[in-house]
Order: C-alpha cells, then sequence, then structure tokens
C-alpha cells in the first residue's frame, strides 16, 4: 500500500494499464511529455514512449474519432477531454459512434476498448466553464458505460477495470479531488467491479445516495444528522449507467427514506432518473417523498459559487426535512 | 531574404496578399472521355482479369441500383442510395488496394464493397433487414458493413468515419500491418468539422491513410461550386493540412485506380496520409427521398452523361480487345438475373428474432435491458396482431 491522491491513482492506473498491454495508448490535449494541465499523464511519456502517451491537436471531436478509430481497429484507446466542459465537440462521437457501433454493425465491430476520462465538478472557483457535472447527458445513451469515482483507492481499481472492460467507457473524474483526497492505495493491479454500488456507511434510518465528489457531502451531512440521532446509510452509485438499482432498492426498502444529491443541476439530472426508478421499486416502503438535493437550474457561478455548491449542509436539511416529512 | 527565426519564415517587407485562387489543382485523367488514352497519358499496369472483374462490378453495381430504386418505388424496401455515375470512383479505387486494407465508407461505396466479395444475397440481406443481415436488421438499407471483408459498417451521420480511419491508421501503423485504411466522404461531408479534424491529426501522426473525396457536384440538393464551398473545392485543404494531394477524374476508372495505387505507396511505404479528389457527378438523386428535377436541369444531366464512366471504360475494353458488346451485355443479363433472384429470396426471410433487440448495446445484456425485453414480449403476446412480424416466433427461440 502507498498513499496517492486521486491523481496519483489515475496516474498509477494508466501505468499499470500501459505496462500490462502494449496496446493501451493514452492520449489528449498536453497529455503527452509535460503529463496533462491536472499531471494524470506525468511519467508515460518518459516510461512507454511517445507514440504509447502523446499530445493531440485541440479538437475534442477529433480526439474521440480518433479514439473511436483506434479502439475499433483493436486496441485500447484511452482518450484525456482536459474539462468535463469541453466535451461537447464530442458528443456526436461519444452519443453516436461509441455507443452505437457495436449495436449499429451487429457486433461485426465496436469500441469496447475506449476509455474517454475527464476531469468534472465544481467547487475549484471555475466558473461556468470549469465547473461543470454533464453526466446526464451520456446517461441517456445506450451503449455508454458512466463511471464516477469518490476517492484515489476507487479512481484505480476503477479506471483498470474501465480501460480493460469490453465496453466503452467514459471515465469522470471529481478534480475537487484531485489532490485533495489522499488514501491508501495498492501499488500494484486491482480491478473493482463496474455496475456495483458500494455501501460507504451502514444505517437504518435514511438512505443517502450519491456519487464522485457529492460522496464526501453525503458523508459530512450523515455525521451532522448523527448528533440529531439519525442513523444515515451513505451509498456510492459509482457507475451510473448501467447503475445498480438493486443495491439502492434493498437499502431504500429497509430505510423507507432516500435522499440523492448530485452536483449537476436539478432538472432532469441523474437524481431524477433515480428517484423514479426507486418509487417504482420500494413505493409501498416508502415513508416520505425521496428527496433531491442538488445544483439550481443556473450555469454554474462564479461569485455565488459557495451559494450555489451543494454542500453537507444543503443535505444535511434534505435529510432532516425527510425524516420529519 | 531575411528569416524569422522562431517560425522559420522569410520576411518581406510590402503587403502580400496571397489570391485564394493561387493554387489552382490540375485533375489527372489518363481514360478520355470518348473511351481513348489522352495523349501522354500511361494505361496502369492492369491484366485483362483485373480490368474485367472492375467492369463486371460495374455493371452488376448499376444494375442493383436500378432494380433497389424501383423496389423502393414498389414499397418493398423503405429506402435506397444509388451511385449511379460514381462507379469508377469507388471500383477503381478499391481495386487498387490489398482486401486487408480497412475500407471506412460514406454511404455510396457500394461499389468497393462489391469488389471486395459482398455478394448479392448478402447485399439483398442487409436491404430487407432481415434476419441474415450481418447488422441484424438494425439500420436503414445501404448501412452495410462485414468485418471479414474489412469494410466497416456505415453509419449515417456525416464525416464522422474521417477522423476514425486516423485512429483506424494509427493502430495499423503501430501494429506494423503493413496495411492502410481508405476513407471516402462527399465534398458536403469535407465542410464538417470532422473532416478538418481527421486531416489535421493524419498529418500531425503521420499515418497510413486515404481520404478519398467523391467530389459529385451535390449534397443533397446543394450544388458544390459557390454553396458548399467558396475556393477551389476540396484538394487544396489536403495542401493546407500539409499532405500529399491529387485530384483526378473520377470518372476515369484508370485515373482512380493509379492515384489510388500509387497513394497507398506512400501510405504503406512511407506512413504518408493522402488526399485524392475524385471529380465526378452523382448521377442519381441523392437518395430515394429527393427528386433532382427541383434543383437541376435536364441540360446539366445531359452534360454529364457524356461523361459516364461505365460506357467510356466498356468502349476502351472493346477497343483493346477484352470484351464484345455481346459478352458485355450477355455479362449484364446473367449479374440482373442474380439479382432478381436474391431480392426475390431476401424478401421472403424473416426479420430477426425480437430477442436480438437487446443484443450488442453491450458486450452481454445488462439486467435492466433483460427485463425490459421481458415487458415487451410480454405486451407482444397479449397484442401479436399489432406485432405480426415477430409475434409468431417470439417463443420459438432464435
Amino acid at each position: 500500500m502507498a498513499k496517492m491522491n486521486l491523481l496519483q491513482a489515475v496516474n498509477s492506473a494508466l501505468d499499470i494499464a500501459m505496462a500490462k498491454s502494449d496496446k493501451v495508448y493514452s492520449f489528449g490535449e498536453d497529455t503527452g511529455a509535460f503529463g496533462g494541465v491536472f499531471r494524470a499523464t506525468s511519467g508515460l511519456t518518459e516510461k512507454y514512449g511517445r507514440h504509447r502517451n502523446f499530445n493531440t491537436p485541440l479538437v475534442e471531436q477529433g480526439i474521440i474519432g480518433f479514439a473511436n478509430g483506434l479502439a475499433s481497429q483493436g486496441s485500447y484507446a484511452v482518450a484525456e477531454i482536459q474539462f468535463g466542459d469541453y466535451i461537447f465537440p464530442a458528443f456526436d462521437q461519444i452519443v453516436n459512434e461509441a455507443a452505437k457501433f457495436r449495436y449499429r454493425s451487429g457486433n461485426e465491430f465496436n469500441v469496447g476498448g475506449l476509455t474517454i476520462r475527464t476531469p468534472y465538478g465544481g467547487g475549484i472557483s471555475g466558473g461556468h466553464y470549469h465547473s461543470q457535472s454533464p453526466e446526464a447527458y451520456f446517461a441517456h445513451t445506450p451503449g455508454l458505460k458512466i463511471v464516477i469515482p469518490r476517492n484515489p483507492y476507487m479512481a484505480k481499481g476503477l479506471l483498470l477495470s474501465s480501460i480493460f472492460d469490453p465496453n466503452p467507457v467514459l471515465f469522470m473524474e471529481p478534480k475537487r479531488l484531485y489532490r485533495a483526497a489522499v488514501g491508501e492505495v495498492p501499488e500494484g493491479e486491482y480491478m473493482l467491479e463496474l455496475s456495483k454500488a458500494d455501501i460507504v456507511k451502514e444505517g437504518k434510518d435514511i438512505t443517502v445516495l450519491a456519487w464522485g465528489a457529492q460522496v464526501e457531502m453525503a458523508e459530512k451531512a450523515a455525521e451532522l444528522a448523527a448528533q440529531d440521532g439519525i442513523d444515515c446509510e451513505v451509498i456510492d452509485l459509482v457507475t451510473l449507467l448501467p447503475w445498480d438499482v438493486d443495491t439502492v432498492a434493498e437499502s431504500v426498502r429497509k430505510t423507507g427514506r432516500l435522499v440523492v444529491t448530485q452536483e449537476a443541476p436539478l432538472t432532469s439530472g441523474f437524481a431524477s432518473e433515480v428517484a423514479a426508478t426507486i418509487q417504482q421499486e420500494c413505493f409501498l416502503y416508502l415513508e416520505s417523498p425521496i428527496g433531491r438535493v442538488c445544483g439550481l437550474d443556473t450555469p454554474y457561478p462564479l461569485s455565488h459559487e459557495k451559494e450555489y455548491f451543494v454542500d453537507h449542509l444543503k443535505v444535511y436539511e434534505a435529510i432532516k426535512a425527510s425524516m420529519t416529512y | 531574404m531575411a528569416k524569422d527565426k522562431q517560425h522559420q519564415l522569410d520576411i518581406v517587407t510590402k503587403p502580400e496578399f496571397i489570391d485564394g485562387s493561387a493554387l489552382s489543382i490540375p485533375m489527372f485523367q489518363i481514360l478520355a472521355e470518348d473511351g481513348t488514352i489522352r495523349k501522354g497519358a500511361t494505361v496502369p499496369e492492369m491484366d485483362k482479369e483485373l480490368a474485367l472483374k472492375i467492369f463486371s462490378t460495374m455493371q452488376f453495381i448499376r444494375i442493383l441500383d436500378e432494380r433497389m430504386i424501383a423496389a423502393q418505388r414498389q414499397g418493398r424496401i423503405s429506402f435506397y442510395l444509388s451511385s449511379l455515375g460514381e462507379e469508377a470512383a469507388s471500383i477503381g479505387s478499391a481495386a487498387a488496394l490489398s482486401p486487408a486494407d480497412m475500407i471506412m465508407g460514406q454511404y455510396r461505396e457500394q461499389g468497393a464493397l462489391a469488389f471486395r466479395g459482398f455478394t448479392v444475397e448478402q447485399f439483398m440481406n442487409q436491404l430487407f433487414s432481415n434476419e441474415r443481415d450481418f447488422g441484424k436488421g438494425r439500420q436503414m438499407p445501404v448501412h452495410y458493413g462485414c468485418a471479414a471483408l474489412n469494410f466497416m459498417t456505415i453509419a449515417s451521420p456525416l464525416a464522422t468515419q474521417i477522423p476514425q480511419a486516423t485512429g483506424y491508421a494509427y493502430g495499423q501503423k503501430m501494429d506494423e500491418t503493413g496495411t492502410c485504411t481508405i476513407c471516402y466522404f462527399g465534398e458536403g461531408a469535407a465542410s464538417e468539422g470532422d473532416f478538418h479534424a481527421g486531416l489535421n491529426m493524419a498529418s500531425v501522426y503521420k499515418v497510413p491513410v486515404i481520404f478519398f473525396c467523391r467530389n459529385n457536384g451535390y449534397a443533397i440538393s446543394t450544388p458544390s461550386q459557390g454553396e458548399q464551398y467558396g475556393g477551389d473545392g476540396i484538394a487544396p485543404r489536403g495542401v493546407a493540412y500539409g499532405m500529399k494531394t491529387i485530384r483526378v477524374d473520377g470518372n476515369d476508372v484508370f485515373a482512380v485506380y493509379e492515384a489510388t495505387r500509387l497513394a497507398r505507396q506512400l501510405a504503406v511505404e512511407q506512413n504518408e496520409p493522402v488526399l485524392i479528389e475524385g471529380m465526378s457527378y452523382r448521377m442519381a438523386g441523392h437518395s430515394t427521398s429527393d427528386d433532382p428535377t427541383g434543383y437541376r436541369t435536364r441540360e446539366e444531366e445531359n452534360a454529364w452523361k457524356v461523361k459516364d464512366p461505365v460506357v467510356r471504360f466498356q468502349k476502351w475494353l472493346q477497343n483493346q480487345g477484352w470484351i464484345t458488346e455481346a459478352e458485355a451485355q450477355q455479362n449484364y443479363d446473367v449479374e440482373k438475373a442474380k439479382v432478381l433472384a436474391a431480392l426475390k429470396e431476401a424478401e421472403t426471410i424473416p426479420v430477426p428474432h425480437i430477442d436480438e433487440i437487446i443484443e450488442d448495446v453491450y458486450d452481454t445484456p445488462p439486467k435492466h435491458l433483460q427485463q425490459q425485453l421481458a415487458e415487451l414480449k410480454a405486451h407482444i403476446r397479449k397484442y401479436p396482431e399489432a406485432y405480426p412480424k415477430t409475434a409468431s416466433r417470439i417463443d420459438g427461440g432464435k
């Protein structure tokens, strides 16, 4: 075991993947010898050469188009989009191409070797275009997997699983935690199961569901609630597509209450999908309406970031509202 | 002359604008419109067997296109795209490649696929979306694909295949396969962002890819000159991206073949990406969904009829003594009979089993898809008359 922050864990996963198979390629804007603007790919060019880890021109649709082609050829293409906010020029290549590649060809071809890494989320004074959480746009797309780690241990194991998973994966990295989250991480190879939610803290009174950086807010809110005698079960959804309905439903059948929290805006966010499915699965077990604690339906602001941010206090209030409904 | 050291540029002291038409790219032609060899041109090394295979494929595609447009008019298939007038561009280029080279088409390259050996039955199975279609009946007609023939499945979105071809060729280069990728697209698709992304990246990475633009004059109803682009077509863009570029007469099968053969050498032996612009004319409508009389004149169409690539090649073959008119007609009749027989057969083959609807979304169907399928099947069993294509054998297995 070694102490790593989330960036180092990502870097370690890439290192192991590239050592494991010489068909693994890593590329994106500034990700070559410089190592990426966050340094997630640092050291890889020195170790594996500039043909395995390299810079791309500044063109997101080209990066993912290139990655789709490389993956369809049988390689593992690990493409970085520098910020989740800049993924939209590649939307067509992700939604119309990567996601449908296997289906439309009747499995004659596939891009299972594709993994798209991108930092997402707020809390870093990034304003409109360095703060967004765009997962819901992609969660509406059959054929993709969407994975979001909450800490360094999860990041490394999940990224290795994502790279070698036989389906295209959108791997969203919580950039607020890149250096802030530090933990014990095995130095060698290990993989964590996709589409498997993780019960972070068991509890009996209410289920609090989150993913990525927002799990930290759920945990902090649960600590506050504990002081009021409320025993929260905190679950990290981990994979948004296809998501682990069973683990969440089982928890809600036990607690009778659910609060879902996400950084992204409220309307049509993934929390809404969870709420719809869980009310279907657990209707007769529910003691109160399912709560959604989300970003405002506004663009991500700069000077009002603290107010906009879905902090632990907002989650705590939602927990209390559910308990006293 | 002074030099700017950082950019390695010559310095001038007077403002000199380069005219947008300064780079006027000529068109390579071997076979003149009357089927004779142009003075000074050399016939490419092509034996009789290959020449006749190309010609036979041209005839087959012409019959297929004609019959399937008719079939669409009769309501037997939903949609069709003809390649009438562009047969030399796709077949002549495919003939210059190795079967191991990857083909990434747009949707009007049925000639290249036929040359590779896709059978008339395989064409029909896709066109009728039946259970023998490699694509499992999931895409509209003409969206062919075949891994065994290295022909990437066609997708409707335009130009998406262009950066993909760069990525595919990167893998070929890294694996030292000694193969290349050819990527077809129209001059309309060359306006898409993906075109610029794909060419620029190919130039940066030096990958074995041939970009083949079929400039057929129209993007549905929009004419190329003045409405699709303001400059000298697509070829100058290749030069701007720093890649070897050639413009050919796309209706001259020899020019297409020779340019592609040389491009393949550059791609495979020197990892040089190449852009070929084949000048042609879409003699048919864009698809069965539009009527060209609404956007172009009969005079214009007639002016292109005399440049017909198949007629031109047949004249040369006859002059060469490699085929007689009677033999050409006999071959045409044989191919036509095959097309008609395959069409009738494909129509009778059922659509894929309903269980296929959730296959291949992922490598294995996840639980939520299995649930959705179970619910759908329960619904079909309840209202079988509403879903006649699948209800009759819903419980019979695949």
